[in-house]
């Protein structure tokens, strides 16, 4: 089959290309907002509409491991499919290395596409039934303009990468499979369009965990091998210290906290953040845990409480909280190493009673904005 | 890239050294019809009664039409009239061999075309959802609406008979139960992670839909495709019947039903011949489709 | 519950509204110019005009359809050429009739599957799911018209126990079908519409109650000390729904496809009727028949539907 998708060369070089440079994050996202209509009554008019992804910036730096948690239903998955255009955003702002997504002298759809990919959750359906797996992985090169040789050349070479023999498993069917061999299966289908970000949706949380470690020890290695930056997206609060080296943490489709992997998880600003941590289990059969640390249900995306989001599950909420939402300040100018938390706590002057004139500690490194976002 | 480092080991299951060719999808179905000896028998016994049908001109002993007048209702098992004759006094056995072109006819060609226009528009509605989906399917559902041998009857009723009206008739029947098997599948195709993997490669919609839609929609729908033969074959001698088919003296087992029927005080086995027919016909193409569609379920 | 009910019959209302559509349409598929039919030969241009002006025939379409309609809800379906009498009247009369055998049938169909499908579901593989499974391929596959003439054949030609054709001498008002002498008409039409219903009921009923069975819940009151009578009352009370959809559908064929048996034991139905209709090319009561028969499957459908959103208490009636 013919397929005439403009290319600029038949195989995909590694785009080594750096046009940014190192300090150039490599995903400004500003503003992001989804909200997904709900159609009720007998006309079936808009009457409400679900708030999956509401406002939310961040940005992520070249070659790190940004790490997304949260519960069910915060909108990281809506958050990953925002980010690769499989969803069309409502508002908001994407900068791909330096150039704006959909701007006239900015990136295309297609240069988004060529950079960033994605490798999804459930293996039963990320495979074609089908198709033979070196064919789904070969089907990516073929759309951009490979030859059928070609192509399958590469898919074989980087079914060997991820650890799978191409001429023992390159025409088995996904069936024929077991789950960790079809995510690296899914991880080659990812990399044959050389992507330099790597989104991981909830990708080893199928996987028993003898497998998972395998599979995580594998991204790392393909990290260095070619050279690229992973949004990895979990509820396993475990895995994402593991594996990453800065932080997200989402509730009800809002940035709660950001920041250093260790700083979040040693020292949480967010109380949300420090309920969730408080729910792992540990290793140590003495230390118990007697209460939940986090009463109650996430309330209703569609009807989000007013002022902080997480103001009906807070322990430490007060009226400031539940008049005025904290905002994430300045999320896309700080530092790198900055830890910042949508709080009222955390910031000076807010008016909540614990948050005081002297920040605490962890915050302090945050004060001074280093690059600023040219505006558009 | 042959020294694969040792944590990166495949946890491959009990292993045995597959060759690299796997079976693939039809070769697991073959397997599990090799031994369905019901289908089988069924499917011969379809392949006797297509080629008796294509070659009846060469095979049927007499004239279907000819009449005579001194033969009329001659009993079955009695030479030369193997099955007798009917009440022109024609061969039943060479009439119901041509019968079966005109039956076999309404019964498979009404189904492709059904297949090829509902399937399309299934297709269209599953993989856009959204607004198309429902204009499309909501016309369906006026169509589902009637029964279909209603449906049948009034459409062929108020465009009159022949077989060219008999066919879009049957046709137009069978369009919306299609296209409702196809829209299903493909939004269950729809809605899986691989569809999201191609379009995030770029690919044209074209593309994604014949290289990874199309493959995994096909089988259900011919499967389901090929129950509705036997309907179709049903309804159009049903219509024939009715007089709505081709007109006499075509050779048409609903039709000689129809006409044979004043004849029942004379030679009732006789009459009852056509239907038979229709019965072990129907009867075959059911088996082999129920068969087919228990041999595709299995997930391997 | 009624709330559920009224939004149920609200978004029924555009499905109407098509089959009236539909309907109408149909009769303008018809081949042929009815005016010209109804000239006298050597009649003028002007004068063919003026008789489509006279019923409305040279309005738009759309105009045409809503006049149309507008007489359609009034009750007006117009008058049957062939008997000359209003075709309601003529269609609710038959309507009695076919509803009559087509509701024993399912009874029949009914009470025969439940009994034969829950044994089969019991014994998969024995006699009886072996009996059940080749009568449901037979149902399927039966041309009923053939099989009416079959029964025809033994019962009345061979046999001579029972008449061929008719309703017998009183007309449909005072058809008793609690008498023998009149309901000896009934039976074989009956007996031939049972055939198909009580095929494909069969399997549904076995296949619904197997399904059933081989739940968990099913161990767990068995574990309880239920005796094997009670748990089939369980098992067939959690089949219920589906069965009870499967017949609703079952009848509204019935209704709806009854014209070929009908033809055959020339039982006045509207079965009967569309064929008359058709032979004499009587476009206003083939019209009328359809939009009736049509009419009642939707509303049918609905009745069931609501049926089961009672007895099913998965569905949700917010």
């Amino acid at each position: 089959m013919t397929l005439e998708l403009a290319s600029r060369s038949p195989l995909p070089e590694f785009d080594g290309s750096d046009r940014g440079g190192p300090e150039q994050p490599l995903l400004i996202v500003e503003n992001f907002k989804k909200h997904f209509p709900i159609h009720s009554g007998v006309l079936n008019r808009a009457v409400a509409a679900v708030k999956a992804v509401d406002d939310v910036s961040f940005n992520v730096r070249k070659g790190e491991t940004l790490g997304v948690v949260g519960e069910s239903g915060c909108g990281k998955s809506t958050l990953a499919r925002l980010l690769m255009h499989l969803l069309p955003h409502d508002e908001g702002r994407l900068v791909l290395d330096g150039d704006e997504v959909g701007e006239r002298h900015g990136a295309s759809l297609q240069d988004l596409r060529r950079s960033i990919q994605m490798v999804f959750q459930d293996s039963a359906s990320s495979l074609n039934p089908r198709l033979p797996i070196l064919e789904s992985v070969a089907f990516g090169p073929r759309v951009r303009g490979a030859s059928k040789t070609e192509a399958r050349a590469l898919a074989g070479d980087l079914l060997e990468r991820v650890g799978l023999k191409a001429e023992r498993f390159g025409g088995r069917y996904p069936h024929e499979l077991s789950g960790g061999q079809k995510q690296r299966v899914n991880i080659a289908r990812a990399l044959a369009l050389r992507p330099r970000l790597l989104i991981l949706d909830e990708a080893v949380s199928a996987l028993d965990k003898s497998v998972e470690a395998q599979v995580l020890n594998l991204l790392a290695e393909l990290k260095e091998q070619f050279n690229l930056t992973y949004i990895f997206i979990s509820h396993d609060l475990h895995v994402v210290r593991f594996i990453s080296d800065r932080v997200l943490v989402m509730y009800l489709g809002q940035i709660v906290e950001i920041g250093p992997a260790d700083d979040i998880y040693d020292n949480p600003q967010h109380p949300y953040t420090m309920a969730l941590l408080e729910c792992r289990l540990s290793m140590d059969p003495d230390a118990r845990v007697d209460n939940a640390p986090l009463a109650g249900d996430p309330p209703n995306p569609i009807n989000p409480p007013s002022g902080c989001r997480f103001h009906t599950r807070c322990p430490y909420v007060e009226d400031i909280c539940m008049a005025k939402a904290p905002p994430l300040e300045n999320v896309l100018a700080s530092k790198a190493e900055g830890h910042l938390a949508a709080c009222h706590m955390t910031h000076p002057g807010s008016g909540h009673s614990r948050a005081s004139a002297a920040a605490p500690a962890a915050l302090a490194r945050a004060a001074t904005p280093i690059l600023t976002i040219p505006e558009a | 890239m042959s020294d694969i480092p040792a944590n990166l080991a495949i946890d491959a299951p009990p292993a045995q050294t597959r060759p690299a060719k796997s079976r693939g999808y039809w070769g697991g179905v073959w397997q599990r019809l090799r031994y369905d000896h019901v289908t089988l028998f069924c499917l011969a016994l379809i392949l006797l009664i297509v080629l008796s049908a294509i070659f009846a001109p060469w095979i049927a002993p007499f004239d279907p039409n000819k009449s005579s007048i001194i033969h009329r209702l001659k009993p079955i098992g009695v030479a030369p009239y193997w099955l007798g004759t009917d009440e022109q006094g024609r061969d039943m056995l060479s009439r119901i061999l041509w019968g079966g072109r005109t039956s076999l006819a309404m019964g498979i060609v009404p189904v492709a075309i059904a297949t090829l226009i509902g399937g399309a528009f299934g297709i269209v509605a599953g993989y856009y959802g959204g607004w198309v989906n429902m204009v499309i399917m909501r016309t369906m559902d006026v169509f589902f609406a009637f029964p279909s041998v209603l449906l049948a009857v009034a459409i062929s009723g108020s465009l009159g008979g022949g077989t060219t009206n008999q066919l879009i008739t049957l046709a137009i029947v069978l369009i919306p139960p299609l296209c409702r098997v196809a829209e299903t599948a493909t939004s269950q195709v729809r809605s899986m992670d691989f569809v999201d993997a191609a379009r995030a490669t770029g690919a044209p919609t074209p593309v994604i839909l014949f290289k990874h839609v199309l493959i995994n929609v096909v089988s259900p729908v011919l499967v389901y495709a090929s129950t509705l033969v036997s309907a179709a074959i049903l309804l159009a001698s049903g219509l024939s019947f009715l007089g709505l088919g081709v007109s006499p003296p075509t050779p048409d087992w609903g039709l000689m039903l129809s006409t044979l029927r004043q004849s029942i005080y004379v030679q009732p086995l006789v009459c009852a011949l056509p239907g038979v027919a229709i019965l072990i016909t129907s009867i075959a193409f059911n088996l082999v489709s129920d068969g087919l569609r228990q041999a595709m379920d299995v997930k391997a | 519950m009624w709330l559920y009910a009224l939004r149920r019959l609200l978004m029924t209302i555009p499905i109407l509204i098509g089959v009236t559509i539909i309907c109408f349409i149909l009769i303008k598929i018809a081949p042929g110019d009815p005016i010209k039919a109804l000239l006298p030969p050597g009649a003028t241009e002007a004068d063919a005009a003026r008789l489509r002006a006279m019923y409305g025939l040279d309005q738009p379409l759309p105009l045409q359809y809503l006049i149309w309609l507008g007489h359609v809800l009034t009750g007006n379906l117009g008058m049957a050429i062939s008997t000359n009498r209003p075709v309601l009247s003529e269609v609710t009369r038959a309507f009695g009739n076919t509803i009559a055998i087509a509701f024993i049938a399912v009874c029949l169909s009914f009470v025969l599957s439940l009994v034969m499908g829950v044994i089969a579901a019991y014994r998969m593989g024995g006699l009886v799911d072996r009996i059940v499974t080749a009568l449901a391929v037979f149902g399927i596959s039966v041309p009923t018209f053939w099989l009416a003439v079959v029964f025809v054949i033994i019962f009345a030609v061979n046999l001579r126990m029972l008449p061929a054709t008719g309703m017998g001498d009183s007309d449909s008002g005072s058809f008793n079908y609690f008498r023998w002498d009149d309901f000896k008409f009934a039976l074989l039409p009956i007996l031939a519409l049972t055939l198909t219903p009580l095929g494909i009921m069969m399997r549904t009923t076995r296949s619904a109650v197997a399904e059933i069975l081989n739940q968990d819940f099913i161990q767990t009151i068995r574990a309880k000390g239920m005796s094997e009578f009670q748990v089939t009352v369980h098992a067939v009370r959690n089949a219920m729904p589906q069965i009870v959809a499967m017949l609703g559908l079952q009848l509204g064929y019935l209704v709806g496809g009854s014209v070929l048996v009908e033809t055959v034991f020339s039982w006045p139905g509207t079965g009967y009727l569309l064929n008359m209709a058709i032979m004499a090319r009587d476009l206003p009561l083939l019209q009328g028949t359809i939009l009736v028969l049509a009419l009642a499957f939707v509303m049918l459908n609905l009745v069931v539907d609501l049926l089961q959103s009672l007895i099913d208490p998965r569905i949700k009636r917010s």
